[in-house]
């Protein structure tokens, strides 16, 4: 958000300056707005013509102009001398009086604060504060800005991208390029696109970390899992990795909630075979709400190399990508292009990255001060630590996203009437006794390592499914969909490379969280350049 | 001292160097065509940002050899556009290597390459061309030698955007004016100082340029745009008829002046942003866009002043300047509005800090930078401190209360460079129209000792302000008139009367106009004196009609109070009442005619000159003519005339007036006293009564 405008009716009945009267805005200059800009058209004088415009901090003395007091500034219209929180001004522009339209224009990037008087710039001030104060006196209409502040944010906005653009990257020759290219070839090889990190390493000459036979297992299990044959999933994760489950037994049971899902979508290899299926024949991963540009890939990460490769995409492909890798990164981000789309809310807010499980409707405009944690903390929540707490997010966090897909899975619902288990009752048998096992294991595991109200919750939404006729389009018919299989497949997938002791994340999404991060930490600080650059500015 | 110790180092380089260069020419003359070509392609890449090697090539006669190559219509296409590649290099070195090139009638050959049907070979020999021209060292007018090729150039616009990016650039390096914009001044005529700058933008314009080019100002190529948008700058400068073409012009839907505003928004670059803003200065001045049009006032005028601020370049800063004090010229609202723009009075004080002290302790390079724009940067702020206080008196005061400004102004009407020297004169000229600053800072500074200095043997173009300027030091409520006078400013006034240049003619009698007013007597004879009865009658048949009009003024200044009157007329009676005669029978307007009658009261009213017009039947009837004139200033003229020969109380008032009356002037006084206009009837019954006292 870079300006608002409030129509605040003014009235001033002081006689000495002593009781000037001054509204000031309720709400407080957000840093992470970058440049603040608003206007006052002067009705009357009044009087004796004592009128001032600028910032203060709250607590400031409202029975006084601006900027005589402490962390205040103010332009004065009657002697046309600008006050840094001194009673003494310093000459700064013409007077201004009656019909005149004053412009103040905080810039939070470089700290300075300038005037306008009808539409034109008066000319810089340096402002003492770091932190930034608050609009005083604010009597705005509903109009076009007299000054054509548009411009100058697109001056500044240009000249963060420039920053970044020149941003000066180590001198050694080639070490910078050699860098990106392992970015990518990791990348590759971490969501086990084989062929095209074969043909990238062999293009830019570099060795692939990872055993090629190893990450076509991966792939394999990948698939299996997209495909939401879990069943068939886990029966070959155990072969390939056979401590691997056994060791992770949280992770082994969310696989099966996800398996018990399928079977009851019809898409699990026990109900198919059960259902009369042929399991090849099917296309188990038909309908996508999004369109998937490379065929040969597993769909959800096929588009990202697609980003990467050629440098197109769409943002919704990247809001799949994200929310397969990094909760930390989307709920940063889906705030932050809130705010610079929609210009409304008051404050870049912060707290839902600490508090990742909050519900979309809570993250807007609770400017509260929920912030409490440090900065390694958000790093560990958001991006790196996925595997632990990755899951849940990730579910809670598609639980949002479908709403906004539900249009078109109704589309789906409607062309392919599904039956429960694919319509078989052997194949429904089969579910239930499988939810039993379910049950089982759940009590199991909460003797063993403690109660678990994330599990306890997931076991709880899968077999809510069965208290409804048609599932799919029940309130919990969402876990139903095949996007929600990514999640699923992405923390398995980082459980088999930790066991390889390569890194659970590809470092390329790390770089983009971290970028992200920083963003976010730069708004908190009150570091007013982020408001000119976003992540997505520079996917594609 | 290095050098000398080098020097022979050097040659023996030199001479290697030259053997190897050798080599590459006698390639150019191997039988076999297909050797030609590859030893002119290794060339290409051995001249490739190798200044040396250039000048070898060229010592070593590389250049007619290539040029026969390329004229050559059995060489191939490929052998002729790589040997426009070639010579395209060797430009791009030194002005000598531009110097040679021209010598080798370099020109007309690159330009009937341009007839070729080959793309590339045009676009080589458009490069080549492109680079020669931009060079300072080419005279621009070699590109009209032929009228064909203006027209065969349009033609090429639509090729490639190569071919429109190096044309544009031709055009704008071939139309260029010097950067001088005219003196706007009241009482300065409009110099025209480049006799050639309208003639090419004319022929430009008269082939469609504007038509040609105002679609590439939205092309593709941010290249293209750039120059596309320059040749308008060119185009349009002090150019009405360009200007009035352009404000009408659209392309894909959108005027030009929309398209240039969206040019000089913020986050374009810099070039784009000052060369639009060029293009709408112009196109203001012209008075194609209205002085407060939102795209002047809110657009093109903060603009300039950005391009002014300390985060500029000091080339930009230079350009934004000069540009700003153009648009700003003649109109105050606009001087007033940039008055408080963004501090820009405080701003321009920057242009007088360089080279910086710190530029010189730290960094050689950035102080020779610096010291080369030094003399810009002042003439530019000098320029833009002028525009800005020409009108309004507050804006003089806060420019004058600006760090030792007037200091700067003194010193820079000193400086060795006429530009910055012309600009510190035009300065202080527009700051003298401020009766409190001539009384204050004009007087504590001894402005007119170093005015008074550069009026010694400076060029016209700083005596016309100059001598403007002393004209308002010479106001009589001037103190600085005094001390003016007693330095010999009588006779350097006298001499610039006797100019060819006419307005340092209209400034010098101006002068001496003011001068004279209220004078004491002395000061009147010095005047005469200096001046020489030959050389007033000189002034009062000049053919100018100011000249004319400001001697009258003078005449009428010297002809005031009985005594001097008198006193002047015993002297100078019979040619004065010569020249009187002469004006009021010669074809002059009502204006020089009123003020010689305006005269001839003032002689009325000596004592003993008087009888200088009692005696002249000719001059008596003459004011009986205009008495009945048909212009009611005439006849008020005449009647003052009368009135101060018929007044009573003086000696001999009852023979005037008899003989005026055998005349006839009372029948007309009788009838102008029965006249609408009140002035003629008051002043005849008041001429009447002394008749009947």
């Amino acid at each position: 958000m870079y300006y608002r405008e409030i129509k605040i009716q003014t009235q001033c009945h002081g006689k000495t300056p002593k009781d000037a009267a001054s509204v000031r805005a309720t709400h407080p200059i957000p840093a992470a707005c970058g440049i603040y800009y608003f206007e006052v058209k002067i009705v009357s004088k009044g009087r004796d013509g004592y009128m001032g415009i600028g910032l203060s901090a709250q607590g400031v003395n409202m029975n006084r102009l601006p900027g005589w007091d402490k962390h205040s500034y103010g332009y004065h219209g009657d002697d046309g001398h600008s006050f840094c929180s001194s009673g003494t001004g310093q000459p700064y522009g013409p007077t201004f009086t009656t019909g005149d339209v004053i412009g103040c224009c905080v810039n939070l990037i470089n700290n300075t604060c300038f005037y306008t008087k009808n539409g034109h710039s008066l000319g810089m001030e340096k402002l003492g504060l770091q932190t930034p104060g608050e609009v005083v006196d604010a009597n705005f209409g509903q109009h076009p800005f007299v000054f054509d502040i548009e411009d100058y944010m697109r001056e500044w906005r240009t000249k963060i991208q420039a920053q970044i653009d020149r941003f000066p990257i180590g001198d050694r020759e080639g070490e910078w390029q050699t860098m990106i290219q392992k970015m990518v070839s990791s990348y590759l090889v971490h969501h086990g696109y084989c062929a095209t990190a074969e043909a990238f390493a062999r293009s830019t000459d570099q060795t692939v970390l990872e055993e090629l036979a190893s990450i076509k297992n991966r792939q394999r299990i990948q698939k299996l899992v997209l495909a939401g044959r879990m069943g068939e999933a886990i029966e070959t994760t155990q072969q390939l990795y056979p401590s691997l489950l056994e060791r992770n037994p949280n992770l082994l049971f969310a696989l099966k909630v996800r398996q018990f899902i399928e079977m009851v979508n019809g898409t699990d290899s026990e109900v198919r075979c059960l259902g009369g299926h042929s399991p090849k024949s099917q296309d188990s991963y038909p309908v996508s709400p999004r369109s998937f540009s490379s065929p040969s890939m597993s769909p959800s990460h096929g588009m990202n190399i697609h980003n990467l490769a050629t440098g197109k995409g769409s943002s919704t492909h990247f809001s799949g990508f994200e929310s397969s890798c990094s909760n930390g990164v989307i709920s940063n981000k889906a705030h932050q292009s809130y705010c610079h789309s929609k210009h409304t809310t008051t404050s870049l807010n912060v707290p839902e990255l600490n508090n990742i499980n909050v519900s979309r409707s809570q993250q807007v405009n609770s400017y509260t001060s929920n912030d409490v944690d440090m900065e390694t903390d958000h790093y560990s929540n958001g991006v790196a630590e996925t595997s632990s707490n990755g899951f849940l997010n990730g579910s809670s966090k598609h639980d949002h996203e479908m709403e906004e897909c539900d249009t078109e899975m109704e589309v789906d619902s409607s062309q392919l009437r599904r039956q429960l288990c694919g319509g078989s009752q052997a194949a429904i048998e089969r579910m239930i006794h499988f939810g039993r096992e379910l049950q089982a294991m759940s009590e199991q595991l909460r003797r063993e390592c403690g109660k678990n109200t994330a599990n306890k919750k997931m076991l709880k939404d899968a077999f809510s499914l069965l208290a409804y006729s048609d599932p799919w389009s029940s309130p919990v018919g969402n876990q139903l969909d095949p996007i929600q299989r990514e999640p699923v497949c992405s923390v398995l997938n980082s459980a088999i490379l930790e066991t390889h002791n390569l890194p659970k994340q590809p470092p390329l999404a790390l770089a983009m969280g971290q970028a992200s991060q920083c963003l976010g930490l730069m708004a908190r600080s009150g570091i007013g350049s982020c408001a000119f650059a976003t992540v997505e500015d520079y996917l594609h | 001292m290095a050098c000398v110790l080098e020097a022979p180092l050097r040659m023996s380089v030199l001479s290697e160097v030259t053997a190897s260069s050798r080599h590459y020419v006698d390639r150019l003359f191997d039988l076999d065509p297909q050797k030609v070509l590859q030893g002119v392609i290794d060339m290409k890449n051995a001249v490739i940002g190798n200044n040396k090697q250039k000048a070898n090539l060229i010592v070593l006669g590389a250049v007619p050899r290539l040029l026969y190559l390329l004229q050559q219509e059995t060489s191939s296409t490929e052998l002729r556009t790589e040997c426009a590649v070639v010579l395209g290099s060797l430009a791009m070195g030194t002005e000598n290597n531009v110097k040679s090139l021209l010598d080798c009638h370099i020109i007309p050959a690159l330009l009937q390459g341009l007839l070729s049907p080959d793309l590339k070979f045009i676009e080589a020999c458009l490069r080549c061309l492109r680079t020669i021209f931009i060079s300072p060292v080419t005279p621009e007018d070699l590109l009209y030698t032929d009228a064909t090729v203006i027209s065969h150039l349009m033609a090429l616009l639509s090729r490639s955007r190569y071919t429109q990016e190096y044309i544009c650039q031709i055009f704008s390096h071939c139309c260029k004016l010097q950067h001088w914009h005219s003196c706007g001044f009241k009482s300065l005529p409009q110099p025209l100082l480049c006799a050639n700058g309208p003639d090419h933008q004319t022929i430009l314009f008269n082939h469609g340029a504007v038509q040609n080019i105002a679609h590439l100002l939205v092309s593709t190529s941010y290249k293209v745009r750039m120059q596309a948008l320059k040749c308008f700058s060119v185009l349009a400068f002090e150019n009405p008829q360009v200007s009035m073409t352009l404000v009408n012009v659209s392309v894909d839907g959108e005027l030009l002046p929309q398209i240039f505003v969206k040019m000089l928004q913020r986050d374009k670059p810099i070039e784009m942003q000052l060369t639009s803003a060029k293009c709408l200065t112009s196109m203001c001045r012209a008075g194609a866009i209205r002085t407060d049009d939102s795209c002047i006032v809110l657009k093109t005028l903060p603009c300039l002043v950005r391009m002014c601020s300390k985060e500029r370049l000091l080339e930009e800063r230079v350009e934004g300047a000069e540009t700003l004090a153009y648009l700003i010229e003649t109109d105050v609202e606009l001087q007033r509005i940039a008055s408080i723009t963004d501090h820009l009075i405080v701003m321009l004080a920057d242009y007088f800090k360089y080279p910086s002290s710190v530029s010189a302790i730290t960094d050689i390079k950035r102080l020779d930078h610096d010291l080369k724009h030094a003399h810009e940067l002042r003439q530019a702020a000098f320029k833009l401190y002028a525009s800005l206080g020409a009108n309004d008196e507050d804006i003089r005061k806060k420019i004058i209360e600006t760090e030792n400004m007037m200091d700067r102004i003194v010193n820079g009407l000193s400086e060795s460079s006429i530009k910055v020297r012309l600009a510190a004169v035009r300065c202080l000229h527009s700051l003298s129209r401020s009766v409190q600053q001539l009384r204050t800072s004009f007087q504590d500074h001894a402005v007119w000792k170093p005015l008074m200095k550069v009026l010694q043997n400076a060029p016209n173009e700083i005596l016309v302000v100059a001598s403007s300027t002393l004209c308002n030091l010479l106001l009589e409520f001037s103190p600085s008139k005094e001390p003016i006078l007693e330095s010999g400013a009588i006779e350097l006034l006298c001499s610039l009367t006797q100019s060819e240049n006419l307005a340092l003619r209209v400034n010098g009698i101006w002068a001496l106009m003011n001068m004279a007013f209220q004078a004491e007597q002395k000061i009147k004879s010095d005047i005469l004196r200096g001046l020489s009865t030959e050389q007033l009658f000189q002034l009062l048949s000049d053919s100018d009609v100011n000249v004319l009009m400001k001697t009258l003024g003078l005449l009428r200044n010297l002809l005031s109070t009985r005594p001097h009157i008198d006193h002047i007329m015993s002297t100078h009676g019979k040619q004065i009442m010569q020249a009187v005669t002469l004006i009021l029978e010669g074809e002059h307007n009502i204006e020089v005619k009123e003020q010689t009658l305006c005269i001839l009261a003032n002689i009325a009213d000596g004592t003993t000159a008087k009888e200088l017009i009692m005696t002249n039947d000719d001059i008596l009837q003459k004011i009986k003519y205009y008495m009945s004139h048909s212009n009611a200033k005439l006849q008020l003229a005449a009647m003052f005339c009368i009135s101060n020969l018929i007044w009573n109380e003086e000696e001999g008032s009852q023979e005037r007036q008899d003989k005026l009356r055998d005349m006839g002037i009372v029948d007309i006084l009788h009838k102008l006293s029965q006249s609408s206009d009140p002035n003629l009837c008051d002043k005849a019954k008041t001429a009447l009564q002394q008749y009947l006292a």
